[in-house]
């Protein structure tokens, strides 16, 4: 029978902290960058002007619709050849930026075609340029309608953020398999990963209901 | 003294001309021509009124004053100047004219008084302080004063309307745009929303309503308008329209909304 040991996961317990550290900046980071990118691709999309559509479009259909794993190589690996290097850090990153800028633009796509076109006559009738009017009517109710799936693919952004191992950036998962060749003991660090990545989801959960509520907080009718 | 007739100065002639000129106005939905060949001239301090069945571009009119809606052909002057394209010039016209929605549309995230003055601040640069100064004051003309700190869902219809119209007025408009602003609203609502549109005709306001509330009409326009099928079928004095009214179509439909 296996004997468990959790001893000496215990004892480089600070690695992985030190991994977990980095995966929470870095999915902050990717998040807050993958955020802006998705506000501009939504309002190219929805801007009515074709070129940006067509762009927004290939943009968001060639991220979506290949591996994230790929997508980290084609830049760690392959920009090097066009004189774009990277430390793994930089190179993941980035490849987590443009990956959620993807789906970010579909989601917020989607909040601000839900905003009642009566909103933005109201806005434009006292006046509003086009960009007042997205920037101060339609962004903010945008946001909230589709904040739920935001937060849930900004959680799916943090999980998969532990593929950057696969270039060694040193983020949660690349200690753990760091601990695991040192050590052996497979099921334990793993399993110490896997509840370390579980809390991290849960405390993100609780901080984004905690904002949503705070930044949203204005009552809405129907 | 020897006194020369003479001609009206030109400060005095750009005084006297229409607050609102539309000549030939055509709007197309695809192949359905929503306008036909509409002229209408209001005066400063005119209250119109425009009433006709659903689908008779009433309201498309309005909306085509402040080019939320693309004419295809005539011509709309404001202030004696003509409407183009420009976006520059489509918001200065719209900083001219205030509108009022059947939907209220008041912006859901942001407090009755931010509601207010966004216009007046991004638009007119007016300082914050100025502006909520400006916004109180018509908050209270409108008799709300007390619900400035509160959101839109937070109020009565008939509140949020009110609020609508003080948003409008917070521009300092020259005309204001009514379409059908009591369509939408609980019977009880009704009166006081119509109260605030007296109380602004009787201010001098030049105003342009969309309603089919007839006690209005009677009671504070210059002209009631009736249009259908995209035109303009009768303009008529409100006892000459309600009374003897001249057109065939006219007689139908005030029969039916009697």
């Amino acid at each position: 029978m296996y004997q468990f040991n959790f001893e000496p996961v215990f004892a480089a317990f600070d690695t992985l902290l030190i991994g977990a550290w980095f995966t929470i900046q870095m999915s902050c980071m990717a998040m807050l960058l993958g955020l802006a990118v998705s506000i501009f691709g939504a309002v190219g999309k929805t801007s009515g002007v074709r070129l940006l559509n067509v762009l927004v479009d290939i943009y968001v259909e060639i991220i979506r619709n290949t591996p994230f794993l790929v997508q980290i190589y084609f830049i760690f690996f392959g920009l090097p050849a066009l004189g774009i290097r990277m430390s793994p850090n930089q190179a993941a990153l980035l490849a987590l930026t443009v990956n959620f800028g993807a789906y970010g633009t579909e989601i917020i796509r989607a909040g601000i075609n839900s905003i009642n076109r009566g909103q933005i006559e109201a806005a434009q009738a006292i006046g509003l340029s086009w960009l007042q009017v997205l920037r101060y009517v339609v962004i903010k109710p945008a946001l909230r309608a589709v904040y739920p799936a935001l937060t849930s693919q900004f959680i799916f952004l943090m999980l998969g953020s532990s593929v950057v191992s696969a270039i060694s950036a040193t983020d949660l998962t690349a200690a753990g398999n760091d601990l695991n060749s040192l050590t052996f003991a497979s099921f334990e660090v793993y399993l110490v990963t896997t509840a370390i990545y579980l809390m991290m989801s849960i405390a993100f959960s609780i901080a984004f209901s905690v904002i949503g509520r705070t930044w949203f907080a204005y009552p809405v009718n129907r | 003294m020897n006194m020369v007739p003479t001609k009206p100065e030109p400060a005095m002639q750009a005084q006297t001309l229409p607050t609102i000129e539309l000549q030939g106005l055509e709007k197309w939905y695809g192949a359905f021509q929503a306008l036909k060949n509409v002229d209408l001239t209001v005066q400063s301090s005119e209250k119109i009124v425009i009433c006709g069945p659903s689908g008779s571009g009433k309201s498309t009119l309005i909306r085509c004053i402040n080019q939320l809606e693309e004419i295809q052909g005539g011509t709309i002057r404001v202030n004696g100047k003509a409407l183009t394209n420009d976006p520059k010039s489509v918001r200065a016209v719209r900083r001219e004219i205030g509108m009022v929605f059947q939907q209220f549309n008041l912006f859901p995230h942001m407090t009755i008084l931010e509601n207010c003055v966004l216009g007046p601040i991004k638009v007119g640069g007016v300082p914050r302080a100025e502006a909520e100064e400006v916004a109180h004051e018509y908050l209270k003309r409108v008799r709300i004063p007390e619900q400035a700190n509160k959101y839109p869902a937070q109020l009565s219809g008939g509140q949020q309307q009110r609020v609508a119209i003080a948003r409008a007025l917070c521009m300092r408009p020259k005309v204001m745009l009514f379409d059908e602003p009591t369509s939408a609203l609980d019977p009880e609502m009704v009166n006081e929303v119509l109260d605030t549109m007296i109380d602004l005709a009787s201010d001098g306001m030049t105003m342009i309503c969309v309603t089919h509330e007839m006690g209005f009409a009677r009671k504070v326009a210059d002209r009631v308008i009736f249009m259908d099928h995209g035109e303009i079928i009768e303009e008529n004095d409100p006892e000459q329209f309600f009374e003897a009214p001249r057109h065939e179509r006219t007689r139908g439909f005030l029969g039916q909304i009697a």
